[in-house]
């Protein structure tokens, strides 16, 4: 059986006494070794979310569980290294004068040998494609190489999950792509969860499953095949579908009945090839 | 008001180890009234160009002219407080640039630096607030107590409020969700079309820019690489990958649909509506020629 990773319990959060709710009662579960994309509009609450996850935050009602620990603020320290983050803003979150010295920080804070900290600063930063980097200033990298540098910084560590929050929200879309394939690349060879927060369809389609946010409640989860095929209700809440799932519903206005919610061009197309041998 | 780039070249820090060429010999005219995307990737000389614009740098080579302001190494306009009335400028993340106490005070700041009467603020912030989506009940609010997009609308009300002729737009749409990226664009492309404004557009986003603008510039090291009407521009994938950048992804899927059904449906900025009934034509027999 699959193990839980992550549960909310009942979670509900606002930022102060008077404030309106920003989660109501949100209950989910996260498992090992998935790769989870959580979409909403612009205060959904998908940010909350994240920084209740490695107490940043600590909810007012309901409870947390990361790896079976409750998140409260005797554990943090514990739950922090389990649970990794990347922001949205790269320049905000450098601690180093060079690049090794960043991904070093995290680790010389959880009190590795330097043996340790050698090997493994080789073994992270051929992972993100950055080894010729390592004495390089944070400042002059681009946008994309320090999200790269961020994320080795994590993975030095080797937390269990790792919470990307906007992540490739500042690159540019050649940047993204090869983000997400480093991301890709590690999932697979590190055994690591994988939460995504996202505006960006083309990561949702790649995840294992979607959380969708609406209003600080649950509004939907399931594969993104799934989620995908409830267009209208995604554009009620201020969302979009991908360009493969409108071009769907439209060729289905038009009268052709496809055999499955499409992903990707080429599941359309071998759709539409099949259907088109027929007649 | 049109404007011109002749030969410009743009180096930061010259005479110095550090000296980098972010223009390089650039020529671009836009015609007063179009609305233009600029295209590239990152360090593509997009930033450095926009600062041209309303004169933040002036060339270290070659001319630009704004209308009648004419900006070159030699020669700054004595006049450039009217030259940056004219051009108003979206920088990214605008509302990073708010600062005063209230809503109000914020749209005011831009047209009263620049001479404007109290009475015609009076008018213009009352205008500005529905065409950027906000009522007068946040006239009294902090700036500081909205939601990131609220914000966002604050700082673009203080640019439109300076009554610009020309609106330059820096990745106005980054970190907003879907809803908020389309109502953004459409509110600049009405603000657009009511005002009569010349529009320049920095982006990312093939698909705005095959959407909202009549030509299309694509910028590579500094210089022009492309130009042309975005259904020309688009529809070449190599010329484009080159240089590090994707054709709309509905190129790429009309290009695949090509490939395996050998019909072509040409990409001509049509809607996916009519993409689709193009494809029930080549489905039931019919041709996707027209």
């Amino acid at each position: 059986m699959r193990s839980k990773l992550i549960e909310f319990r009942n979670v509900s959060f606002r930022y102060g006494e008077e404030q309106p709710w920003v989660l109501k009662d949100c209950s989910f579960e996260i498992y090992e070794n998935e790769w989870v994309a959580i979409i909403g509009h612009n205060g959904s609450g998908k940010s909350t979310i994240a920084k209740l996850m490695n107490g940043l935050l600590f909810p007012q009602r309901g409870e947390i569980f990361i790896d079976q620990k409750p998140v409260t603020p005797d554990t943090i320290w514990e739950v922090r290294k389990d649970v990794g983050m990347v922001f949205q803003n790269p320049d905000n979150q450098f601690v180093g004068t060079t690049v090794q010295d960043d991904v070093a920080f995290g680790m010389e804070n959880r009190g590795f040998t330097r043996t340790e900290m050698l090997t493994r600063l080789e073994e992270v930063l051929a992972a993100v494609g950055m080894p010729a980097y390592r004495q390089t200033e944070p400042h002059r990298l681009s946008g994309g190489q320090k999200q790269r540098v961020a994320i080795a910084s994590v993975l030095a560590v080797s937390p269990q999950v790792i919470i990307l929050d906007e992540a490739t929200a500042m690159l540019d879309p050649k940047g993204r792509q090869r983000i997400m394939q480093t991301i890709k690349d590690v999932q697979h060879s590190k055994d690591i969860t994988l939460l995504t927060i996202t505006h960006d369809l083309h990561e949702i389609v790649q995840a294992d499953r979607v959380i969708v946010m609406n209003d600080g409640q649950l509004w939907d989860e399931g594969l993104p095949r799934e989620v995908f095929s409830k267009k209208d209700g995604l554009k009620e809440i201020g969302l979009d579908t991908p360009f493969i799932s409108s071009l769907a519903e439209e060729l289905k206005l038009a009268g052709i009945s496809l055999t499955q919610e499409p992903l990707n061009h080429e599941e359309l197309l071998e759709d539409l090839w099949t259907l088109h041998s027929r007649t | 008001m049109d404007i011109t780039f002749k030969n410009v070249s743009f180096v930061y820090q010259q005479h110095s180890p550090f000296a980098h060429r972010a223009l390089d010999k650039l020529d671009l005219h836009i015609p007063s009234g179009s609305f233009v995307a600029v295209v590239g990737h990152t360090g593509s000389g997009k930033s450095t160009l926009i600062q041209h614009l309303n004169g933040l740098v002036r060339p270290t080579e070659g001319d630009v002219w704004i209308g009648d302001f004419h900006l070159n190494a030699e020669h700054k306009p004595k006049n450039m407080k009217e030259l940056r009335s004219k051009v108003g400028v979206v920088f990214q993340y605008p509302e990073h640039q708010l600062f005063e106490e209230t809503v109000e005070k914020d749209i005011r700041f831009g047209p009263k630096n620049f001479g404007v009467g109290d009475r015609e603020i009076q008018r213009r912030v009352k205008e500005v607030l529905p065409s950027v989506g906000l009522t007068e009940d946040f006239l009294d609010r902090s700036p500081f107590d909205l939601s990131g997009g609220q914000m966002r609308r604050v700082a673009i009300a203080g640019v439109l409020a300076t009554k610009p002729d020309v609106l330059v737009l820096d990745e106005p749409t980054a970190g907003l969700d879907p809803r908020g990226q389309k109502e953004m664009m459409e509110m600049f492309y009405a603000a657009h079309q009511e005002q009569k404004l010349t529009t320049i557009l920095v982006t990312h986003s093939m698909e705005d820019a095959a959407t909202y603008a009549d030509h299309v510039i694509i910028l590579n090291k500094g210089t022009k690489y492309m130009e042309g009407k975005p259904e020309a521009v688009f529809v070449q994938k190599e010329a484009l990958q080159q240089v590090q950048l994707d054709v709309p992804e509905v190129v790429r899927f009309l290009d695949l649909f090509e490939k395996k059904f050998g019909m072509s449906i040409p990409y001509r900025r049509q809607s996916v509506k009519d993409i689709a009934k193009a494809i029930e034509k080549v489905m039931t027999g019919g041709s996707g020629h027209e």
